[in-house]
């Protein structure tokens, strides 16, 4: 990316670069909530819904895993993807797909946590309906997860607002490798400590436009939904 | 009817996110024509590698993938495996590193040297042809100094030659010496932002744009030669290195057409790196 | 029309008890509900009318005691179901609620669309299929809930209160429809505030206080002349404390 180029004129112009940068931040934070979303939406309501032994510690675990600072998981998953460590035959280690991990762990916590809280709510409203149905376990966890589905939604953006903000994880395991791991956060950071604060800032701007662009699209969808479907 | 809302099925949102999944994968499916090489952040500030990589691998095929860390870590990164090449600039370190039988041999590639810079001013009377007046001059003042602090080639060169001008910083050192832990850009910021002393390698000063009343207050002085040094990963110690790949870049680095590319590299008019390869004492 | 294996009827409860935390709500209740005109369950607030039909359902285990089903102690609820008095809708349209109520109730993908258009049109909903279900108005709802109940082909239909939230006219709907339910042989077991709803649809009263069955007898025989001293204040209007 020219340094010496306005942000705005990198964008008018679709700079590679930039778009190369913008795809991956995208793609991988994306990715990221997705994986999360597929463990932790049934982790939330499977918690939410049963009753065992350690059930308070697990919820009390699970909002202090929200906290998770991004650097630590940076690290623990780098050691467990570097060739010296238990993972390493995989060769993750600098690639999108490490990225993809580490945020994904660093983003289940908070959609677990959120789909624990927003089911158990709808538990109570809905408990004596679907038992009054003789609805089946696993097609009350998956009755509640639909019905929840807007609250839901909003736990996923929190999960993706995460995600696409954090640069500690994703530096690390990626090695914010040009052209290859550098997303819009790492290259901030990048721009940054080389002094380019113009730049740095710049594409600060960009990054924020584009997670609101993607909040807009979500609480779009979530209007039409509501219209449609109550 | 209705059902229109419910098509979106948990079975669609999970195809969806393999989709997701897939999309970030498919750059780096299957076993692609690339290296990583463990390099330092001041080599890649300066923009060297984004001038010769493009024309390694218009001649190999061969993607170099650097991730730019400090010197230290550049070398755990290595000793770890997870890089195929090292390239840093730090000689004591990189001999131990092939010593201790992480790397296979080391080769001189290039070096560039280091700066002094300081407040145009010049509060400690530094200014001169000579490091080691400049470093006592500084400490005698107790002006304000800004350290790397981060293990990295540059730190390493800065503590040689305090040592080398006679002054123990480790126990000389007061509030005056600002030891950040952090990288050339960082540092060069910090010492823009409150008028202080700091080395510098010239590559990163001469395209760093927040220079405020920044000026190079002494250079030329043999002392500040900063040695490049590249060295293959063992696969001895790390059998999945890509050691023919890796071979190939190191080749070319020392070869006539890798230091013509390495010469041929200028920030605004200068040239940075100075290619040694075939020169002992490298 | 699916008959699962084994009725429902007669449902029998031996000396069913309910505490809870120490406060008895059912204290002893023998009874045996058959095949018939509608039983209807009236007394006082606190009575036990709503614990006693949750229970009939199969919702709550007595503490002590056993209810049964056609003689079966833990039958599921296949052929039963329920209206609350305040029912929770699906976050889906009013379709959508209806399908859900078919496919939980085992119904076949390629009936339910007959089915649900059979059941909205008894309930006179068809109008407002596609519309959201948390839209609807009170009555709306009440029927909706019926409708839903229903879908599940029960043998025995209990409904808690059905009307006490509605105004009159949806009053009347809900109560037409309870007959007409019941006019197709289902077995109806509703509680009710109202003893004039009481007197329009009851074939047998059931007259609860303090968690015991102080009365029980044909409809009419009750309104014309109750035997208990409890039923006659109770008719009267009194309180019963």
């Amino acid at each position: 990316m020219p340094t010496d180029i306005p942000v705005v004129d990198l964008v008018l112009r679709a700079d590679p670069e930039l778009l190369a940068i913008v795809r991956l931040s995208l793609a991988v934070s994306l990715a990221a909530v997705a994986c999360a979303a597929a463990l932790a939406l049934p982790l939330g309501a499977l918690v939410a819904l049963t009753r065992f032994p350690g059930r308070d510690a697990t919820i009390v675990a699970l909002n202090t895993l929200m906290g998770l600072p991004p650097v630590v998981v940076g690290l623990a998953i780098y050691l467990l993807l570097s060739r010296s460590g238990p993972l390493g035959d995989f060769g993750l280690l600098f690639t999108p797909q490490a990225m993809v991990i580490a945020q994904a762990v660093l983003v289940a916590p908070i959609i677990a946590a959120l789909t624990r809280q927003t089911i158990e709510d709808l538990w109570l409203e809905y408990c004596d309906e679907l038992a009054a149905m003789h609805v089946a376990p696993v097609q009350r966890v998956r009755t509640l997860l639909w019905d929840a589905r807007f609250s839901l939604l909003t736990a996923l953006l929190a999960g993706f607002g995460r995600a696409s903000a954090e640069v500690g994880a994703v530096i690390i395991v990626g090695g914010n490798i040009e052209g290859h791991t550098r997303t819009m956060t790492t290259a901030i950071a990048l721009e940054t400590s080389k002094g380019d604060l113009p730049l740095a800032i710049g594409l600060g701007l960009v990054l924020m436009a584009i997670v609101v662009l993607v909040n807009a699209l979500a609480w779009g969808a979530r209007r039409a939904g509501e219209r449609l479907a109550g | 009817m209705s059902s229109h809302a419910a098509r979106i099925t948990p079975a669609r949102m999970s195809l969806l996110a393999v989709l997701a999944v897939c999309l970030v994968a498919w750059p780096a499916a299957g076993e692609d024509r690339s290296i990583v090489v463990a390099s330092t952040t001041s080599t890649q500030d300066s923009g060297l590698f984004r001038h010769i990589l493009p024309l390694f691998k218009a001649k190999s095929g061969i993607e170099v993938r650097v991730v730019a860390q400090g010197t230290g870590q550049a070398l755990d990164t290595g000793r770890r495996g997870d890089a195929d090449v090292v390239f840093v600039h730090a000689r004591a370190l990189e001999e131990r590193f092939v010593a201790d039988g992480f790397g296979v041999q080391r080769h001189p590639v290039m070096y560039n040297d280091f700066v002094l810079i300081g407040p145009k001013q010049d509060p400690a009377g530094a200014r001169g042809t000579s490091i080691a007046a400049a470093l006592q001059a500084i400490k005698a003042t107790r002006a304000s100094f800004i350290s790397r602090g981060d293990r990295s080639g540059t730190h390493a060169a800065e503590l040689r030659l305090w040592a080398m001008a006679g002054i123990d910083i480790a126990r000389g050192k007061g509030p005056w010496y600002k030891d950040i832990g952090q990288g050339m850009g960082a540092a060069l910021n910090a010492a823009a932002a409150i008028g202080a002393y700091v080395l510098a390698d010239r590559g990163t000063w001469i395209s760093f744009r927040n220079r405020g009343e920044l000026a190079i207050l002494v250079e030329g002085d043999a002392r500040l030669i900063n040695q490049y040094g590249v060295i293959l990963v063992n696969p001895a110690k790390h059998p999945h290195v890509k050691k023919e790949w890796g071979q190939a870049f190191i080749d070319w680095l020392i070869s006539a057409e890798g230091q013509k590319a390495i010469a041929g590299y200028r920030i605004d008019g200068q040239q940075p790196f100075f290619p040694n390869a075939t020169r002992p004492g490298g | 029309m699916m008959r699962a294996p084994g009725s429902d009827l007669p449902i029998e409860l031996a000396d069913a008890r309910y505490h809870v935390r120490g406060s008895v709500i059912l204290d002893g209740i023998s009874l045996v509900l058959g095949e018939g005109p509608p039983t209807v369950l009236i007394g006082p607030n606190g009575s036990g009318k709503t614990t006693l039909l949750r229970m009939l359902m199969g919702l709550i285990a007595p503490t002590d005691g056993a209810v049964t089903w056609g003689g079966r102690r833990n039958a599921p609820p296949v052929r039963r179901a329920i209206v609350f008095q305040r029912p929770v809708m699906l976050r889906r349209s009013v379709s959508a609620n209806l399908v859900y109520a078919l496919s939980s109730a085992g119904v076949a993908r390629a009936a339910r669309p007959r089915r649900v258009a059979e059941l909205l049109e008894l309930v006179g909903l068809l109008a407002l299929a596609a519309r959201p279900a948390r839209g609807l108005s009170g009555g709306e709802q009440q029927r909706l809930a019926l409708a839903r109940a229903l879908a599940r082909d029960p043998q025995v239909l209990f409904l808690d209160e059905p009307t006490a939230s509605l105004d009159p006219a949806a009053t009347k709907a809900i109560e037409d429809l309870i007959r007409t339910v019941a006019e197709r042989g289902i077995k109806v077991v509703m509680s009710t505030h109202d003893l004039g709803e009481a007197r329009r649809l009851a074939g047998e009263i059931l007259l609860l206080h303090r968690g015991r069955i102080v009365e029980r007898g044909p409809a009419e025989a009750f309104f014309a002349a109750p035997r208990t001293d409890e039923g006659r204040r109770f008719l009267a209007g009194e309180l019963l404390i």
